[in-house]
C-alpha cells in the first residue's frame, strides 16, 4: 500500500459527504498527493478501490488537472506565477533570479532533491506581484532580498 | 497561516455607511463566529429563517439588481427564478470560489478575512432554492482559504446556523467544502459541476442549463463568492438600499483589484459607475502610474475583456458604461500597463493562458489559441511574416462564438480588441523584427 491509514481514512471520510462517491475523486487526488507530493497510477488503483470508482475515471480526471504533479518532484515545490499582473512586475526576472540561484532552469529539480521550479499560470494574488507558492503557501510582494530569505530558510530546515 | 498582505480600503469602508463587503476585512479576529456576529452577522439568515418564505427572498434579491460578480453579471434573483417550482428533484447551491481569472484576487481576500460572510450568503441562498446540501468549489491552490472556510463551517455548525431543524425553523441545511485541481475552465458554470462530479472539468452544452439540470443532473444554482457575500447586506438593509447604491441597472458595490504599473495595487470597494481614472490615479487607490509614466492600456474586467486606451478611461466602472465602449466590467480585475510594455509580449502572455487552459472540448478553442500562440510568439521573437495580422484575425473571428462556453470568446477579444488599438505597434514588430518597446521588468 502507498497510500497512509490516515490518508485512506481522510479520503473515505470525505467520501462519505458526497451524494455520489465518484464527486471524491479530486478530494482524494488531494489528500494523496498531499502524502505523496505527486501522483501515479499505482496510487489511482488504491484510490479507485477506496472510493469504489473504475480506475480508469480515477485516471482520466486526475490527468485533467494539473495541480498535482505526475513526477517526484522535489522536498519543495515553487511554482511562480509568470501571468500578466506578475509579469508587468518583474515575474519574468523572478524566475531568471530563481534559476540562477538555485543552478537549475524552470522545469528541473535541483540534485539534492531540495527544490524543484515550475512556472504556473495565475495564482490569483495579482495585487501582491510578484509572488510564487511553494507546497501549500503563498509569498507574495516579492523582492531579492526576500527571495534570498525564503530559500535560506528552507535550506537550514531541510 | 499564510494571510494575504493586500492592500484594500477597508480603512474607508469601515467609516463609510455604504460600503459593506470590506467594512471588517482589516479586523484581525472577524473570521472568528463570535467577532462576525458582534459585527451583525447571521442576523440576516435568521432574519429569513423567521418568517421570510423562500420566493421573499429571491424577490427582494430582484428587486437589489445584484448582479453576477464572477464575470458574466447575470441578474442574481433572476437566476434563482429559474429552478423549477414543481422538480420533485434535489436541489443544490454552489459556490463558485475557483477564483482564476487573470488579474482577479478579490474572493480570495473575502475568504481568508469573512469567510462567515460567504457562509451565510450561501445559507440565504440555498434557503431561497429549496437547496438542503450546498457546495463551495474553491480552487485547489487557495489551501489556506479552504482552511478558513472549513473552520468557519465547524463553527456556523456548532452554533446551530447549519445542520438540521436550524433556529427551530425546521428547515436543513448541509455543506461541503471541495478544492479542485488547478483548472481555469472549472470557473465556468459547467466546467465546474462536471468537475464537482469527479469528471474533467469541461463545458456543457446549454441548455439545459444549471437551474434546469446541473449538478447530478438535478436544479443547480452556481454564484460567485462576491455575489454571495453581498446577499445578507441586502436582506438586512433592504432592496432599496441596495438600489440606492451604484447605478440604475449597475447596482451596489464591486471590488475592483487593480494590478499592474499602479503605485498601489490592491482589492478596492466602491460603488458601481465609479470612475476608473479615479481609481487608477487617486491616492486613496491606484496613486497614478509607477515612475510616473504614461499610461498605455487598460484591461477593465480581468484577461478576458477587451483593452481600453487612455483615452477611453474617463468611464464609469459599471456594466453598462463598459458596454458601450467595447469592452466588459467582467471579473473586475483592472490590469494597468505604462507606456514601456510591449503589447504583442502582452497578448502573448495571455494567449499562452487561454491555450494552457483550453478544455480542449471544441476543436476552434483548442486548435485556434495553439496556433495564435504559436503565431503570434514568432512575432514578439522577431520572426512575424506579411499576413500574421490578417491570420490572427482570421483565426480569431473563426473561434469567436463557435464554442460552447465562453473560453473561445474570452481569448480571442483582447486580442482583437489589440490590434484594432495598436495596429501599428503589430506591423512594426513585424516590419522590423523587434519590439517599438521592449517590456523589462525587473523585480526589486
Amino acid at each position: 500500500m502507498i497510500l497512509t491509514e490516515e490518508s485512506i481514512k481522510q479520503i473515505q471520510e470525505k467520501t462519505s459527504q458526497y451524494p455520489r462517491c465518484k464527486s471524491a475523486i479530486l478530494p482524494a487526488l488531494t489528500i494523496a498527493y498531499r502524502q505523496m507530493g505527486y501522483l501515479n497510477s499505482e496510487v489511482y488503483k488504491e484510490i479507485s478501490r477506496v472510493i469504489k470508482v473504475p480506475y480508469v475515471e480515477i485516471a482520466e480526471a486526475a490527468t485533467f488537472y494539473t495541480l498535482f504533479p505526475k513526477q517526484p518532484v522535489g522536498k519543495y515545490l515553487i511554482q511562480v506565477c509568470h501571468n500578466i499582473s506578475c509579469a508587468l512586475l518583474g515575474a519574468d526576472s523572478l524566475i531568471e533570479y530563481l534559476e540562477q540561484k538555485l543552478s537549475i532552469k524552470r522545469g528541473e529539480t535541483t540534485p539534492d532533491n531540495l527544490f524543484t521550479l515550475v512556472t504556473v499560470e495565475c495564482l490569483g494574488s495579482c495585487a501582491t506581484a510578484p509572488m510564487m507558492q511553494i507546497n501549500q503557501d503563498y509569498y507574495e510582494n516579492l523582492t531579492r532580498e526576500k527571495v534570498d530569505q525564503i530559500i535560506e530558510e528552507l535550506r537550514s530546515k531541510a | 497561516m499564510f494571510y494575504s498582505p493586500v492592500t484594500t480600503n477597508a480603512a474607508e469602508a469601515t467609516a463609510s455607511d455604504q460600503l459593506h463587503l470590506f467594512k471588517y476585512v482589516e479586523d484581525p479576529d472577524q473570521h472568528k463566529i463570535e467577532t462576525y456576529e458582534a459585527h451583525g452577522g447571521y442576523a440576516a439568515w435568521k432574519k429569513v429563517l423567521n418568517g421570510m418564505p423562500p420566493v421573499a427572498v429571491i424577490e427582494e434579491v430582484k428587486q437589489s439588481g445584484l448582479r453576477g460578480r464572477g464575470g458574466a453579471g447575470f441578474p442574481a434573483g433572476l437566476k434563482w427564478g429559474f429552478i423549477p417550482k414543481d422538480s420533485p428533484k434535489p436541489r443544490y447551491l454552489c459556490c463558485n470560489a475557483d477564483e482564476s481569472e487573470p488579474g482577479t484576487c478579490k474572493d480570495r481576500v473575502i475568504m481568508e478575512r469573512d469567510p462567515h460572510a460567504v457562509i451565510e450568503g450561501m445559507a440565504i441562498a440555498a434557503y431561497a432554492i429549496g437547496c438542503h446540501l450546498m457546495f463551495i468549489y474553491i480552487r485547489g491552490e487557495f489551501c489556506h482559504c479552504a482552511e478558513r472556510i472549513d473552520a468557519a463551517m465547524k463553527e456556523a455548525y456548532a452554533k446551530g446556523y447549519l445542520g438540521k431543524n436550524i433556529n427551530n425553523s425546521s428547515y436543513d441545511l448541509d455543506m461541503i467544502v471541495h478544492t479542485g485541481g488547478g483548472a481555469y475552465i472549472c470557473g465556468e458554470e459547467t466546467g465546474l459541476l462536471n468537475s464537482l462530479e469527479g469528471e474533467r472539468g469541461m463545458s456543457r452544452i446549454r441548455p439545459p442549463f444549471p437551474a434546469v439540470e446541473g449538478l447530478y443532473s438535478c436544479p443547480t444554482i452556481v454564484n460567485n463568492v462576491e455575489t454571495l457575500a453581498s446577499v445578507p447586506h441586502i436582506i438586512n438593509r433592504g432592496a432599496d438600499w441596495y438600489r440606492s447604491l451604484g447605478t440604475e441597472k449597475s447596482t451596489g458595490t464591486k471590488i475592483f483589484s487593480l494590478t499592474g504599473h499602479v503605485k498601489r495595487p490592491g482589492n478596492y470597494e466602491v460603488e458601481l459607475g465609479f470612475p476608473l481614472r479615479k481609481l487608477i490615479y487617486d491616492p486613496v487607490y491606484g496613486g497614478g502610474i509607477l515612475g510616473d509614466k504614461k499610461l498605455k492600456g487598460v484591461i477593465p474586467g480581468g484577461a478576458s475583456t477587451p483593452f481600453l486606451t487612455p483615452e477611453m478611461i474617463d468611464v464609469g466602472l459599471d456594466y453598462e458604461s463598459l458596454t458601450d465602449i467595447g469592452s466588459m466590467l467582467g471579473s473586475g480585475a483592472v490590469i494597468v500597463f505604462h507606456e514601456d510594455t510591449c503589447i504583442v509580449w502582452v497578448i502573448l502572455k495571455l494567449i499562452h493562458f487561454f491555450r494552457h487552459e483550453s478544455c480542449g472540448k471544441c476543436t476552434p478553442c483548442r486548435e485556434g489559441t495553439a496556433w495564435l500562440e504559436q503565431i503570434i510568439r514568432r512575432i514578439e521573437h522577431g520572426q512575424g511574416k506579411s499576413g500574421d495580422i490578417e491570420t490572427i484575425e482570421n483565426i480569431c473571428s473563426n473561434i469567436l462564438g463557435r464554442t460552447i462556453c465562453p473560453l473561445g470568446d474570452a481569448a480571442v477579444m483582447p486580442i482583437q480588441s489589440a490590434i484594432k488599438h495598436w495596429r501599428e505597434e503589430w506591423q512594426y514588430h513585424i516590419d522590423q523584427k523587434k519590439c517599438l518597446v521592449k517590456s523589462v521588468f525587473e523585480f526589486q
